[in-house]
Order: C-alpha cells, then structure tokens, then sequence
C-alpha cells in the first residue's frame, strides 16, 4: 500500500472533489464526536442525579 | 443453564455493570479502526476509475448508511423484545438506540448528498433509496418525539416500542430498493463472490471503517444505556454500590 | 352455578360487523363531523389552485399531487376522531376488556372510518380534479385510486392514532408519525391517479396500493390493538 498523493496541495484537493469529500469527512467525524460528548454528558448527569437521590435518601431515613 | 445468560440480561443491575466493563473494549478498538479506515481510505486507497478521489466519500458515507440501519434493526429488535416479554432493560437499550441512529441517518444523507452533487450532479433525487432512508429519518425523529410526548416512561416505552417494531419493515426497503427498482444510486458494492467486486486497496479500509463505526455504536449505546438504566432505577438499592 | 366458559361468545366477525353498524348510526347522528374532511379536502385544493396558476394545463399537472395531498392531510384530520369519542366516554376501554378480540373490533371500527371519511373523500376527488382541468373520463380511475389509497391510509393512520392517543399535541405528532408509514400509499396513489388522469392503465400500481391494502387491512389492526391497550393502561 503506497500513500496515493504526491504533495499536500494534492492531498487537500482531492482531485477536483476536494469540496465534497472534506465536507463529508468533517461532518462525520462532527457526528461522532457530539454522540461522544451527549453520551457521556447524559451519563454523568444521570450519575450526578442519582447520587443526589441517595443523598436525600439518606437524609431522610 | 443456557437460558441464564438471558435472565441476567434482564437484570439492570448487571447489565450496568457489564456495560460498564466492555464499554473501553468497544471505544478504544473502535478508535483504533475508525482511525485506521478513514486514513487507508483517504490517503492509502487507490483513487476510483471512474470517480476519481471523490470516491473516497465512500469511506464515510457507506459506514453511516450502515450504522443508520444496524441501529434501527437494534432499536426495533430491543423494542420487540421488551413488549413480548416485558423486559425493561430492552426498552432501555431501544431508547438509548434512537437518537445515535437518527444522527447517523443525517449524516448518511448528508454525506450522500455530497457524494451525489460531483457525481450525479444533482444534490437530491427522489429515488426509491434515497427517500427511504430520509423516511428512516423520520421514524427516528417519530419515535423519539413519541417518546417525549409521554410523562409516564413505562407508557412512553410500550408506545413507542409499538411504532419502532412497525417501522422496521422499513429497513428492508431501504437495502433492497436498488434492487427492487431502477435507482440512481448504485447497487450494493459490496459483493463477496462474482466478477465485479471492489477492489482490495479499496475493500479493506472500507470493511475496517465499516468494523470500526459498529463498535463505535456500541461503545455509545453502552453508555447510553447506562445513563437510560440509571434514570429508570430511581430509589434501587444497588445504585449506591454502582456508583461508588 | 354455571362455569363462565359455557356462556355463548359472539363470534369475532359479527362483532366487527356490530361495530361497524355502531359507528355508522352514531355517525348519521351528527352528520357536521363528516364534513369537515370535506370541507378540508376542498380547502387544499383551492388552497394550490390559488398558490399555483390557474392555468388548465398547469392544473392538471399537479392534479395528482395536490389531490393526494388534500386527501392525505384530510385523512390525518379524520383518523382525529377514529378513537377520540369512543376513548373519552370508556367505549373503548369497553371494547378491550369485554373478551372480545381488540383485534377484531379494531378493524370493524377501521373499516367503519374509511366508510365515513374515505369513501366520500373519493366521491369527492373527482370533483375536485374537475376543477383542476381534469377531464371527466378519470372519473372512475380518480374515485378507484382513492378509495383503496383512503382505505390503506385509515388502517395504517389507526396505529398512528391508537400510539397517539394518551399524549400531549397527539395532533401533530400522528402527523409525524404516520407521515413515514403513509409515504408509499402517497407514492403509489398518486402514481395510479396520475395515470388514470392520463387516460393509461393505472393496473399496476393498483396491484401495488392493493397489496398495501391486503397488508394493513391484516396487521395494522393488530398493532393498533397493541397500541390501544397501551394507551389505556
């Protein structure tokens, strides 16, 4: 397997499609790394809450 | 004894733990592979024949296509699975489902639309493919507004497990409409036998893209999950334990 | 004491059937409900006509879509009140615990709403197409692709309705629901309308819509029936 582009220019500009396959590639990777952070977002806030519960809980008992 | 594995799948405090456990599995091999088949498609794939460098769009869209309807499949199969046999923590695992699906199912139509406009010369037509899957979309964004539109969650589980089971014949439809119907874009290009396979170069950083993107789904999903079972199991007992 | 299983069960047709004879009596009873699809139906069609031009020629090239549209959207505002009645005054919690098959009584009551709303939305339909500068001679093939499309589109709205029956703004989002689900018959309908108005045999695509038909006439009511116990719960 050899690298296919001879010089960054080259690579960037993809042969004339560069302003399709940059943008799709940029949006996909956009799109994985939003999942990633709403995940884990959405986790940690159902941890925080859950926590709380327990405290209250505890409180109250 | 065979049938335990399944009971414990029911249990949400295993399946938190177990989640818990293969989530860095799932993560970091999909970094890996991700990262691996986007350079070997962008940088190490030949370019195509016909399409040039543009093909290379193939190296994201295809993996997001794929993910936009493994996802459903999972959603709806989760779905089914909790309405027969009223297994909360399948519910759980169709909701944590969805909204990774419907962003998906975006970007494959935005990444398609890219790939159409230098190819096809058009950014959108209503073909058979094409409109199924922007009806995917739609199941998607149905599904979660449903969902959303119930306070109570078991009521909110059952109805919308309803609509995810219905829209699955859906996914069907996507895959075979370019074979069902003439369509603008190409049939599957992915063929294991017969004379016109992809060639290598290309085939084997698309199948480890398409490798990676799956166990990315699962990475998220389990985390998810997670977050779905923690919301769920208000005042359990094994929380405390969970979280420490 | 006589054991509960010698009781005599009405068998699930002539229940469907009972249902059927229901709906439509209580329906007689307050024809204005009916209208309003009408009046709906022949509001979106003026509605394009004004938007468009009223050129004939232009008219009749977005006859199929706008009939299809208005018939839809009219549709969405009848699957409304397929359940509301029956689930505000306990009919239907009625139906699901009285041993009968939901499934069963489901489909009489589908069947009973495509007769209410479907049937003169297709009478209506060629009417509507006439003043689109369609010609007189689709008439039949107009009012035909309709009535099975309007027929498809109530068992597949029944779910939407039945899922939306317990939530908040249930109105819009059956819209979104049953928009995913709807697109084929909306496909295939106007694509038999269009060929009927064009004066070409429109057999295929209603094989098609007819296959559409066979399948939500089986299974949409079970699914509903799903739905509708969800719902009351």
């Amino acid at each position: 397997m050899t690298i296919q582009f001879q010089s960054m220019a080259q690579f960037l500009a993809m042969g004339k499609y560069g302003a399709y396959v940059w943008p799709s590639f940029g949006l996909t990777l956009l799109v994985i790394v939003l999942n990633i952070v709403w995940a884990r977002r959405l986790l940690r806030q159902a941890q925080l809450d859950a926590r709380r519960r327990l405290v209250i809980q505890e409180q109250n008992a | 004894m065979t049938w335990t594995w399944f009971h414990r799948l029911g249990s949400p405090p295993y399946v938190y733990r177990l989640a818990q456990r293969l989530t860095p599995w799932f993560a970091w091999s999909a970094g890996v592979l991700i990262l691996a088949g986007l350079f070997g498609g962008l940088v190490l794939a030949p370019p195509d024949y016909q399409q040039g460098n543009g093909f290379r769009i193939i190296y994201v869209h295809a993996p997001t296509a794929w993910l936009s309807l493994m996802v459903y499949t999972w959603m709806g199969v989760a779905a089914a699975v909790g309405l027969i046999w009223r297994i909360k923590v399948a519910h759980a695992v169709a909701a944590a489902c969805a909204p990774i699906g419907a962003s998906f199912t975006a970007a494959a139509l935005a990444t398609g639309s890219l790939f159409g406009k230098p190819m096809w010369g058009t950014w959108w037509v209503w073909t058979p493919r094409l409109t199924s899957e922007l009806l995917l979309l739609f199941l998607y964004l149905g599904y979660m507004g449903l969902r959303a539109s119930f306070d109570d969650t078991q009521r909110a589980d059952r109805a919308s497990a309803v609509l995810a089971v219905v829209g699955i014949v859906n996914v069907p439809i996507v895959h075979y409409s370019v074979v069902w119907w003439n369509d603008l874009h190409q049939a599957s290009s992915l063929t294991l036998a017969g004379k016109d396979t992809i060639a290598t170069s290309m085939l084997v950083p698309l199948l480890v893209s398409l490798l990676g993107f799956t166990l990315y789904f699962g990475a998220i999903v389990l985390v998810r999950l997670r977050a779905e079972i923690l919301r769920r199991e208000r005042a359990a007992s094994w929380i405390r334990e969970a979280l420490a | 004491m006589t054991p509960p299983d010698s009781l005599p069960t009405t068998p699930p047709l002539l229940a469907a059937r009972l249902v059927i004879e229901r709906d439509l009596l209580l329906a007689f009873r307050r024809p204005e409900q009916l209208l309003h699809p009408l009046a709906f139906f022949m509001l979106v069609t003026t509605l394009f006509v004004l938007s468009e031009s009223s050129e004939r020629t232009v008219l009749r090239g977005i006859a199929p879509g706008v009939l299809w549209v208005g018939a839809l959207l009219a549709a969405l505002l009848a699957l409304d009140f397929l359940f509301r009645d029956d689930a505000q005054d306990g009919t239907l919690e009625q139906y699901a615990l009285s041993g009968q098959s939901l499934t069963w009584l489901l489909l009489g009551k589908t069947s009973s709403h495509w007769l209410l709303t479907g049937v003169p939305l297709s009478v209506m339909a060629p009417l509507m197409a006439y003043t689109l500068g369609v010609p007189a001679s689709a008439s039949v093939g107009i009012m035909l692709t309709v009535a099975l499309g309007s027929l498809a589109l109530s068992f597949i709205g029944s779910i939407g309705a039945a899922l939306t029956l317990g939530a908040r703004r249930g109105g819009v989002l059956l819209a979104i629901l049953i928009l995913p689900l709807a697109a084929p018959i909306l496909i295939f309908g106007s694509r038999a309308t269009e060929l009927a108005i064009r004066g070409e045999a429109y057999v295929a695509p209603m094989e098609l819509l007819g296959a559409i038909v066979v399948l939500s006439f089986t299974l949409a009511p079970l699914a509903a029936a799903a739905a509708v116990r969800i719902s009351l719960e």
